[in-house]
């Protein structure tokens, strides 16, 4: 659904800068998230990925310059003072980790990760703390809550302590969740799992969901609009659905590409050569172009592609792909001619 | 009894280093109760008692003053320990302060406080405690004052590199999302993850200091007789070495190396348990 209000977050031209790096790590990174809205944010380690979503709280590295704005809720967090950063993230948006283990202090109990923001922030006492805890606890589906808020971080499995986290990130109802790889150190059947939750969550209290992750398929499991980012720029965005189906960008096509099929016979998979950009490495053009193998020289390497809306419809494959609901964007010189091609 | 064997046993470490906390626990007990313990008044000493050996009337001998040794010994635990323990505490306060808020703020306030704690480095601790001697005068307080001055910058170094690692993990900025303010999380969350590591440098400060120090008294800067001490009783009695006389130069120098032995035995056994060298 494109969103008609105000979105509540919304990433406008947002540019991240670090002292001695040769490019950005973002680059005038445009993206929304509606209310009650799921979407992700794609791509391979380096992107530009978890700086884009811990800027939605405030969470830059030091001494970066930034330019844009990152607003949420109506707040814009560049340049927001401690009083502001701390209304954001007490009253509308919270955080998901990648690891556990890493996110919660190893050295104090579980029920203290839980409650303390409640008691010392949010000005509730310790009953009523622990009572919001282990409604939590047992909303995100851990058994036994009452004997794991008394337990430390290192006795708990790794997907227990994930639900763990996200119960810490549920505390003060949040509208807005900021996921950064919330299954990656994860094994697999306890990532469906995680998802699920995830999931649940998401569609029962109408939570605004941003899930960064690698994993196209996940992301479009889990989410109505996807966005792909390279090089600290988005290069694709589209529904879930319609971006699986036709990949316009051909970093999108490579990473679909790279990733065995969820159904059918695997065939061989093709990866991307090369590596992604690092920060000592500036592109004139095109920050795909050396792996790129549609890339055209004196064209692509000379001037960045901009994000905009491809002029010619692709084929519609074996599938009938329902009309997209939110447009197809993509940062391509050739995207209408690779369309033309495949036609 | 056995509750305190197991104590000891759990601390881990071999037997040096079993030995080494029973030896420092003695010395501190015997600080303690030094009043009650010293038979004699170490400030009292008769002439023709000078240099009485090892026996009945005095234990340890006696010097060249006729003071009994072995209560001087005893009475000079309290300033050898007691002075160590105030560079130890202030350096460590001190430096811990300059560590974390350096670290936690980063930028150029951690750049130029990291130059000043590089320049601070170069001054030896003899040098400044002579300097404050100078400025202040004899006696225990301008050494320890300069001693503090001059071992800050270890422990700021060490908790400067220690919050650096720390603050870039994920759970610090997961508190910081939970919306916990900046102070609460660097001195409430951070701190106590950090302290084991610091302690057990000062464990190791201690044992420096304490040899400084003593030098300090030896070389008549420090503590002044008839105030026992450790360095000044080695400082009175090595004329007497030449004499033939060795023993009251020889049983405090003794001390001082089990005090110092003892101390970099434990602190170094302290910081690789927790650097996880052993288990």
């Amino acid at each position: 659904m494109p969103p008609l209000e105000m979105p509540l977050l919304e990433y406008d031209g947002l540019r991240v800068e670090l002292p001695g790096t040769a490019r950005p790590i973002l680059d005038g990174v445009t993206l929304s998230v509606a209310a009650g809205e799921a979407v992700a944010l794609v791509g391979e380690s380096g992107s530009g990925k978890s700086v884009t979503a811990r800027a939605a709280l405030g969470l830059l590295p030091s001494g970066a310059r930034t330019g844009g704005q990152v607003r949420v809720d109506g707040t814009d967090l560049v340049g927001a003072d401690a009083a502001r950063l701390r209304a954001v993230r007490t009253g509308v948006a919270s955080m998901i980790f990648q690891d556990p283990r890493a996110g919660i202090n190893p050295v104090r109990r579980v029920g203290d990760f839980l409650t303390e923001s409640l008691r010392l922030v949010g000005g509730r006492t310790r009953a009523e703390a622990e009572a919001r805890a282990l409604e939590l606890l047992t909303a995100v589906g851990l058994p036994d809550p009452a004997r794991h808020l008394r337990q430390y971080p290192h006795q708990l499995s790794g997907g227990m302590l994930q639900r763990v986290m996200i119960a810490g990130a549920l505390t003060a109802d949040p509208q807005l969740l900021l996921c950064d790889e919330p299954t990656t150190a994860l094994d697999v059947t306890t990532q469906a799992e995680i998802m699920a939750v995830l999931g649940q969550l998401q569609r029962d209290r109408g939570l605004g969901l941003l899930l960064i992750t690698h994993d196209l398929d996940l992301a479009a499991a889990t989410c109505d609009r996807i966005y792909v980012m390279y090089a600290g720029r988005i290069v694709e965005t589209g529904t879930a659905a319609d971006l699986l189906a036709i990949p316009r960008h051909p970093y999108t096509a490579g990473l679909l590409g790279s990733s065995p099929p969820l159904e059918g016979t695997p065939g061989r998979l093709t990866p991307i050569p090369g590596a992604p950009l690092s920060l000592a490495e500036a592109a004139s053009g095109c920050a795909f172009f050396a792996r790129c193998r549609f890339a055209q020289p004196g064209r692509c390497d000379l001037t960045p592609p901009v994000l905009t809306s491809p002029v010619l419809t692709p084929p519609v494959p074996t599938l009938p792909v329902p009309a997209p609901a939110a447009p197809t964007l993509v940062a391509c010189h050739r995207a209408d001619e690779l369309i033309e091609e495949n036609r | 009894m056995s509750a305190w064997t197991t104590r000891l046993r759990r601390l881990g470490g071999g037997p040096l280093v079993r030995m080494s906390t029973v030896v420092l626990a003695l010395f501190v007990l015997v600080s303690v109760l030094a009043p009650w313990l010293a038979p004699q008044d170490p400030t009292f000493g008769e002439l023709g008692d000078s240099f009485a050996g090892i026996g009945a009337g005095h234990w340890l001998g006696t010097d060249g003053g006729g003071h009994d040794t072995f209560s001087a010994l005893i009475e000079g635990t309290r300033t050898s320990l007691v002075g160590p323990l105030a560079v130890v505490l202030a350096s460590t306060v001190t430096g811990v302060a300059v560590g974390l808020f350096t670290a936690w703020r980063g930028g150029w306030v951690d750049t130029v406080v990291g130059r000043v704690l590089d320049i601070l480095f170069a001054f030896p601790a003899l040098l400044l405690a002579i300097l404050a001697v100078a400025l202040f005068g004899k006696g225990l307080g301008a050494p320890v004052l300069a001693m503090a001055v001059a071992y800050m910058p270890y422990t700021a170094r060490l908790v400067r590199s220690l919050t650096a690692q720390e603050k870039v993990r994920p759970y610090i900025a997961a508190y910081q999302v939970q919306g916990h303010s900046e102070v609460f999380v660097a001195l409430r969350r951070l701190l106590p993850n950090i302290t084991p590591t610091v302690l057990a440098q000062s464990t190791v400060n201690f044992g420096y200091a304490l040899l400084d120090l003593a030098a300090l008294s030896f070389l008549g800067l420090g503590v002044q007789p008839p105030t026992p001490d450790w360095g000044a009783m080695i400082n009175q009695g090595q004329a007497a070495v030449l004499q033939g006389q060795p023993m009251s130069a020889i049983v405090p120098a003794v001390a001082v190396v089990l005090v110092v032995v003892a101390f970099n035995v434990v602190g170094e056994h302290l910081g690789d348990r927790l650097a996880g060298r052993e288990s």
